[in-house]
């Protein structure tokens, strides 16, 4: 019983032995040597881990380690000197002053609609309304009289953090009529269905409209939901992705932080749905 | 000599990969139950079904919707599939001229080969508006059903098919001395022969269905809840871990591979309900 057991573990460890780089590769010609440690938020986690990867391959000698815990976790462990750097999802709150953010992205949140639907507008209000199933039809908020169809994002998302956050609802209070994964996916779901209404990061939904696809971005209090108006601050919806440090950023730190708001990573930024930072 | 030596190689290195096959089930078996064993140790197996809701964010892991989910979809699409698929095997082997038969056969071929995520997109943007604007919302247990039926059409197709062609010639030339009808002979003497193949076939499907993630994320709309019509949205155990899996951390990861556990007991209950309605005879 054993013997299959021991035999296939054994085959694990081998393979896992020849996936480690030669002892060589860390004497590269290159001065820059060293290991970072970045920890915190797991929505700038992805967004850092391909920046990290990028960087890693351009710098042999150096070896980056991201790891998630949440925007708390972030500003704990860069406070502390357990991360080189912190990531954390929000700007910095007043009794957090004492550590230095440098935003890398942007992230916005818009409510979309398909094109069809004569509404122009929701306030704050109706949205929560129209969240929490107290107005189920369009013609409650001006539009055509046809059931809402409520399209939610899956738990753990952070658009979903961010979109409750806002309109100050609580995730168990929402209920949906469908819950979707990605973007890509609620702006088909809002193409294909005239009473649907949903909210997806800036990113995806203005890609959406530019591309002819049957959807609006409704403003949000009055601000145009746009990138332009989420990388100079006035659309509400949205929040800073940073990378805090305890202290003046020296040496790689100051290196990685450089490399992650300048314009080489501002296609993994895009690609990800995010608002590069205005340079 | 040399010729059993070379032999007892042969045998060993054929040992050797059965081993190797064997073992990767246990592995994946070992990785789920040590990534569970934390959180089913801390919160016990029964939250996952006493539980008001599915929020793991705020520590609530009722999984039965989901489970519901999984079999209601499965079952839905493989009572529509099954006799769409045999009974085509059947015209196809008994009553359509050779030619129009072999086309048929390709077509099939051809279907079993779409990849999953071209049958969720179709599904995602022609089926779904229109069961949406025949009763909202739209992505519901009824589109998951109808897109894995057509999933798991040309598996029970293709091994019905075959199975047809191993029935003995003898066989038939005697129920034709008998002077049986063709649908006659069908049922009394092909449908039994191929009982085992039949069933082998049902449970490939089943395994399918169960398993598939990507089209039936896409269609069936993912709220969490035991629908109570057709026309509800559902969520699956796959799809479940699917939607979030990217994002989870901690207790809701482990709850996540709690999902992957009740699908492999699922899988497991399916082979063994499988092996005892055939007495152990499954394969003979």
């Amino acid at each position: 019983m054993l013997a299959p057991l021991s035999l296939g573990l054994a085959a694990c460890f081998w393979l896992q032995s020849c996936g480690k780089p030669p002892e060589g590769a860390t004497q590269s010609s290159d001065k820059l040597q060293g290991k970072l440690v970045l920890t915190g938020s797991s929505t700038v986690a992805p967004l850092a881990a391909e920046m990290a990867k990028r960087y890693e391959t351009q710098h042999l000698g150096v070896r980056i380690d991201v790891q998630t815990g949440g925007s708390s976790r972030g500003v704990a462990d860069a406070r502390q000197g357990v991360a080189d750097i912190g990531m954390v999802s929000r700007s910095l709150k007043d009794s957090e002053k004492d550590l230095q953010a440098f935003t890398i992205a942007n992230d916005g949140v818009s409510v979309i609609l398909n094109q069809e639907n004569p509404v122009k507008n929701l306030t704050d209000k109706q949205i929560v309304d129209i969240y929490t199933d107290k107005i189920n039809n369009w013609k409650q908020v001006g539009g055509k009289d046809a059931p809402i169809t409520v399209v939610n994002k899956a738990e753990g998302r952070s658009t979903l953090e961010l979109f409750a956050d806002h309109f100050k609802l609580k995730t168990t209070d929402i209920r949906a009529d469908v819950v979707i994964g990605d973007n890509e996916q609620g702006i088909k779901t809002v193409a294909g269905n005239p009473n649907a209404i949903a909210y997806v990061s800036i990113g995806s939904g203005e890609y959406g409209v530019t591309h002819n696809t049957p959807i609006k971005l409704l403003p949000v209090e009055g601000v145009d939901a746009s990138i332009a108006n989420v990388s100079n601050g006035k659309f509400p919806l949205s929040r800073p992705l940073n990378l805090v440090t305890k202290t003046t950023p020296t040496g790689l730190q100051k290196e990685f932080i450089d490399f992650a708001r300048s314009k080489d990573v501002q296609d993994i930024v895009k690609e990800q749905y995010f608002v590069p930072v205005a340079k | 000599m040399s010729q059993s030596r070379n032999e007892a190689i042969l045998v060993w290195m054929l040992r050797g990969m059965a081993i190797i096959s064997g073992a990767i089930a246990l592995l994946i078996l070992l990785f789920l139950i040590w990534e569970t064993l934390p959180i089913l140790q801390n919160i016990g197996l029964t939250r996952f079904f006493n539980d008001p809701s599915w929020h793991p964010a705020s520590e609530e892991f009722n999984l039965m919707p989901m489970l519901c989910g999984s079999l209601f979809v499965t079952a839905g699409s493989v009572l529509v599939a099954t006799p769409l698929g045999i009974l085509s095997a059947v015209f196809c082997h008994y009553y359509a001229p050779p030619a129009l038969a072999t086309i048929y056969r390709r077509l099939i071929e051809l279907l079993a080969g779409i990849p999953s995520v071209v049958y969720g997109f179709w599904g995602l943007v022609v089926l779904v508006p229109i069961i949406g604007r025949m009763h909202p919302p739209g992505p519901s247990l009824l589109a998951g059903i109808l897109i894995l039926t057509l999933m798991i059409l040309p598996t029970i197709a293709l091994v019905a098919d075959a199975t047809f062609a191993n029935v003995p010639a003898d066989y038939l030339r005697g129920a034709a001395a008998l002077g049986l009808g063709r649908w006659a002979m069908v049922r009394g003497v092909v449908f039994p022969a191929a009982k085992s193949g039949l069933l082998t076939g049902i449970i490939l499907e089943t395994g399918r269905a169960i398993g598939e993630t990507m089209a039936v994320l896409m269609v069936c709309g993912n709220v969490v809840q035991v629908p109570k019509g057709v026309f509800e949205p559902v969520r699956t155990l796959t799809a479940n871990i699917a939607l979030e899996m990217a994002y989870a951390v901690g207790n809701h990861r482990a709850a996540l591979f709690v999902s992957g556990l009740i699908l492999m007991a699922m899988i497991v209950v399916l082979v063994v309900a499988a092996e005892m309605i055939n007495q152990g005879h499954l394969y003979e």
